[in-house]
């Protein structure tokens, strides 16, 4: 069943795996398991995005002891820890190499069409016909930079995490950092510790604080089953599919992460960025709602996890419920900024990605480029999607949460397979 | 609580509403509106204005009755206060759009409301519209709504739908957030 990584032809095979990160990987696991014949295909190599399309101090959102994939998991010595990227990549090659993945390295899919029952795969090594297809290559291909960027002011160099490293490469002065979700609040944080002074558009977004009554946010969330609301619990799949991630870091110092702790070191809070003209930047009055929604809806997660608590004999010795302070905005934010004479010189779409279908020549695809699926199965018979936010789960953009999807998809593609074998 | 806590009622459908975003998500060409006022100069700073028809659903719609509104400036304009000031009737959208907001949340919230009431304030420098200093804007300097609201309801469910009637609301959008304005002379 498994294939040496070398140079073998391209050919015809049940089914192809497109991408070998921590969701294509935990797929072909599954589809082993269930003794269907695969081939991963890899544009570049094993965990390519961790390797090469990440900040350089990014560390995971999630502790050590939530690293888990289908028969593999966090065997270090610090469960409550965050992996920095060169320990996820560690952890996923790993994997690959324990599960035997059959992974064709620097292959890059360039066209997938459907035709007379069969998936035809182009790529750069050549031709690949299968029966059945999972996309697993990621929902954070490209970064999602609003329409207002493309009227960014002559002289302001825009720039997107996939770009960034660390402050360094910025020019000094200021930089207006453009999204409050976990990318928008970390790189805030240490962009304005370097010296170069931050301004913070927000528009909505997800507060969470690190630690409540003294464990880890994601241990309340797991424990008290939010992780595992699947399509079935929840009114607004559209939603909860497109929630900005929260805001978290994951330090050694178990830092709580937020719009207070940024005022606080001296970042400048303004709305979300609603236009450019000439070098002015206009943002949104609607600052103290976007607020005092996330405070709210922070307030009610926090009040479920304590109604949990109250009858969960673990949580008896636990520290009393807390409530953390209002998110704090100044009487009359800014509501215009003259860039150039605030000496502002950099801009950062921390506004979110978006997955990358370029090389998907098949209409699955709804008006705003999404792919249409019903919990990962797309409706081109034997095609499925893994990895994307709430795919079946709220886990399931996190890796500990692509299990019980790999698992789901893996059976519903063996089926299919098994019935298209039988017909 | 109410005494029939199975019945709230606040004179909101809100079952038509979902079902009207469900056909949109499905058919997004007919949430496609546009709204339409016209206005007569009277005279002075005396004006009328009036709505009827507007588009949407994919066709012309038309209003029970035609809704007039007289606007002008008070007596320390050197004007007749023949109506409020156009300024007020900004306030005045304000507030009813956050309000029907506050009821259809509240609906689909089940949460009865008892009674609600906003209270505007929105301050201004007229150095501006009289040209006296270029620094100062035209418009408010900003608006302040205070709502008192009597509802089954805990402190913070109150707050949540106040919050998120302001995230749906319209009038608050075009208010905080830039529009482009095209004026052409026939």
């Amino acid at each position: 069943m498994t294939r040496p990584d070398a140079e073998l032809p391209a050919g015809n095979v049940d089914a192809l795996i497109i991408g070998a990160g921590h969701t294509g990987l935990a797929i072909s696991h599954c589809l082993t398991e269930l003794s269907v014949d695969h081939v991963v295909l890899e544009r570049g190599e094993v965990a390519n995005s961790w390797c090469y399309e990440r900040w350089d101090s990014l560390r995971l959102l999630t502790p050590n002891w939530q690293s888990r994939l289908p028969g593999f998991s966090y065997s270090g010595d610090d469960p409550d820890g965050f992996m920095s990227m060169a320990e996820v990549i560690d952890f996923i090659k790993k994997y690959a190499e324990v599960i035997e993945a059959p992974v064709r390295t620097k292959t890059t899919a360039t066209s997938v069409r459907y035709e007379a029952g069969q998936y035809h795969v182009t790529t750069n090594k050549g031709e690949w016909l299968s029966n059945a297809v999972v996309i697993a290559s990621g929902a954070c291909n490209l970064p999602a930079v609003p329409a207002v960027g493309d009227n960014v002011p002559n002289g302001i160099t825009a720039v997107t995490p996939q770009d960034y490293g660390n402050p360094k490469q910025l020019e000094p002065g200021g930089v207006l950092v453009v999204g409050a979700s976990a990318t928008g609040l970390q790189l805030a944080d240490e962009i304005q510790s370097s010296g170069r002074p931050v301004t913070i558009a927000v528009g909505e977004h997800v507060r969470l604080p690190r630690i409540y009554r003294g464990l880890d946010i994601q241990w309340w969330m797991d424990k008290a089953g939010i992780l595992d609301e699947s399509l079935a619990d929840i009114d607004d799949i559209v939603r909860a599919r497109n929630l900005p991630s929260p805001q978290l870091v994951g330090s050694r110092d178990k830092q709580i992460l937020d719009l207070n702790s940024l005022t606080a070191l001296g970042v400048t809070l303004v709305g979300k960025l609603v236009s450019f003209r000439d070098s002015t930047a206009y943002f949104s009055g609607s600052l103290r709602n976007v607020c005092a929604l996330a405070d709210l809806k922070m307030g009610r997660l926090l009040d479920s996890i304590d109604e949990w608590a109250a009858d969960a004999p673990e949580c008896a010795e636990l520290e009393r419920p807390e409530r953390f302070e209002r998110t704090r905005v100044e009487d009359s934010p800014a509501l215009s900024i003259d860039l150039e004479k605030n000496e502002i010189r950099t801009i950062l779409w921390a506004t979110g990605f978006r997955p990358d279908y370029s090389w998907l020549d098949i209409p699955v695809l709804d008006r705003k480029g999404r792919v249409r699926h019903d919990g990962g199965v797309v409706e081109s018979p034997g095609l499925y999607v893994i990895g994307l936010p709430f795919l079946r789960r709220r886990k399931s953009s996190f890796i500990h949460g692509t299990e019980d999807d790999a698992r789901d998809i893996s059976e519903h593609l063996s089926k299919f397979l098994k019935t298209r074998n039988t017909a | 609580m109410s005494e029939n806590p199975a019945v709230i009622d606040n004179g909101v459908n809100v079952e038509a509403l979902l079902g009207a975003r469900e056909a949109l998500t499905e058919m997004p060409e007919a949430g496609q509106f546009q709204w339409r006022a016209t206005c007569s100069w009277v005279n002075g700073t005396h004006s009328r204005s009036s709505v009827e028809s507007f588009f949407g659903l994919g066709e012309e719609q038309k209003h029970r009755a035609e809704y007039t509104f007289d606007a002008d400036h008070p007596a320390c304009f050197a004007s007749e206060d023949k109506g409020a000031t156009p300024v007020e009737i900004v306030l005045v959208a304000l507030a009813s759009c956050l309000t029907a907001g506050v009821a259809a949340v509240a609906q689909n919230r089940e949460i009865q409301l008892r009674s609600v009431k906003a209270i505007l304030e929105a301050g201004m420098d007229i150095q501006g519209i009289l040209g006296v200093d270029p620094d100062v804007r035209n418009g408010f300097d900003g608006i302040k709504v205070k709502y008192e609201i009597d509802a089954d309801a805990s402190k913070e469910d109150i707050e949540a739908i106040v919050a998120q009637s302001q995230k749906r609301s319209a009038v608050f959008d075009i208010v905080t957030n830039p529009t482009n304005v095209t004026v052409e002379v026939n």
